[in-house]
């Protein structure tokens, strides 16, 4: 999806945050419970997996997105995932802050569970294929001109650009169809670098850019 | 009336008048009561995370292949298998390849599309490498993103950034700086930062941290 969270290459953004050294994991509390809630959310409880987390960060309004705190995106998460899944309802999350407040309200009844028709075949997002790569080292390929409205980890700035393969990486399940269940997909990934000429124009600073890329993003050059 | 549940996929939170922390109170309340989570094992995560996963695994990594040439090379061929001899694994570090810096490479990790992050070397990620400004401008101006950081680098350096946008995680092997040929593994190790693992800094010979 062509999303807020997608922001390699956009200007104007202003200094870059000074490193905090010896700063907390968690800055306040609720963080923390945030953290664990959302990391029990993604699976346990979801029956969702790892790239419908991320699909489900993508998806923070974005004026959330880009505002602090940063764990609230977490919180955004947690509550699509399990909206989703059928585990609270729509608005349950306010309606329960209201009612703590002390104002009268009815809550959503809680909603039937529809959690995803989902097992993955193994552990985590690495996997064996018996398929060969389509592309070898030192190769040239083209990324893809990808308009999906869907999950994908080939970022806007490197879609429709021609690189190098530098690496064959372990094949990986595909986010895109992975995140809405859609089958694992498994593929090979390929480590790429790009020319941040071809990437920004003949006046950009002068360095190389590597991305880990899935196969399907890919066509030889 | 039955409850309307969203399609998997089309959800798109709604505007709220509330703060996140009453928010993440709300749910851990409607969470808790139905049995689905524990304080306990809230606090276990929380625990986790604050003290037994952090910087401090990264930088017994770079120390010992600092001084373990033997280290130093199977770390930079299989770096997965060389970060698991020191118990280094798991989640967010499925399979991890070690960048080295030198005087004449620099490399430096960002998440474009997220913050993906070597949790089992580096713990949970700092909020600069969160930050909208960096993952955004990293990728096409890392020379002046690199000198706001306070790191200048000569016209000579190769710059190599390098986007997370698999399951792959990095990690900065950096360069071992001149005057600690007498620290002890363990001393070396307390001098490498979270942030120089990154590859935003360089480790100094005094330490920072």
């Amino acid at each position: 999806m062509d999303g807020i969270h997608d922001l390699g290459g956009t200007q104007f953004m202003g200094p870059v945050e000074q490193p905090e050294r010896n700063g907390p994991t968690f800055h306040h509390p609720w963080e923390g419970r945030i953290f664990a809630i959302g990391a029990l959310s993604q699976t346990r409880l979801s029956g969702a997996n790892l790239d419908s987390f991320r699909f489900a960060i993508d998806r923070t309004p974005p004026v959330e997105y880009l505002g602090l705190p940063y764990y609230n995106k977490w919180l955004r998460m947690a509550e699509t995932l399990l909206t989703e899944s059928g585990v609270i309802a729509p608005g349950a999350i306010d309606a329960r802050v209201r009612k703590r407040r002390g104002e009268k309200v009815e809550e959503p009844p809680v909603p039937e569970l529809n959690k995803p028709d989902y097992k993955p075949t193994a552990g985590g997002s690495l996997r064996q294929i018996d398929k060969k790569p389509k592309f070898s080292v030192g190769q040239r390929v083209r990324t893809i001109d990808s308009h999906t409205s869907r999950h994908t980890r080939l970022p806007r700035y490197v879609r429709r650009r021609v690189g190098t393969v530098t690496m064959v990486q372990p094949a990986h399940v595909l986010p895109d169809t992975h995140s809405v269940f859609l089958g694992e997909n498994i593929q090979h990934v390929y480590k790429v670098e790009f020319d941040s000429t071809e990437l920004w124009g003949q006046e950009a600073e002068k360095f190389a850019m590597n991305l880990d890329l899935y196969e399907d993003y890919l066509e030889a050059a | 009336m039955a409850v309307q549940t969203p399609a998997y996929g089309t959800m798109i939170p709604q505007p709220t008048e509330f703060s996140p922390q009453e928010r993440t109170e709300a749910l851990e309340e409607i969470l808790t009561e139905r049995g689905l989570v524990t304080s306990q094992v809230l606090d276990g995560l929380i625990k986790t995370y604050e003290q037994d996963v952090g910087p401090m695994n990264g930088a017994k990594v770079v120390a010992k292949a600092w001084v373990d040439p033997e280290f130093h090379a199977r770390l930079l061929a299989d770096g997965t298998a060389a970060c698991a001899e020191l118990g280094y694994k798991g989640t967010q570090g499925e399979h991890i390849i070690a960048l080295e810096n030198s005087a004449t490479v620099h490399n430096v990790v960002v998440c474009t599309l997220c913050s993906c992050y070597p949790w089992p070397l580096l713990g949970l990620p700092p909020s600069w490498y969160k930050n909208p400004a960096y993952r955004a401008r990293v990728v096409r101006e890392p020379r002046t993103v690199l000198a706001e950081f306070g790191l200048e680098l000569g016209p000579d350096v190769e710059i190599r950034v390098h986007d997370s946008t698999s399951e792959v995680r990095y990690l900065v092997v950096p360069e071992r700086p001149a005057g600690t040929e007498k620290l002890s593994e363990e001393q070396l190790a307390g001098l490498v930062t979270r942030d120089a693992m990154v590859g935003i800094e360089k480790v100094a010979a005094g330490r920072r941290r």
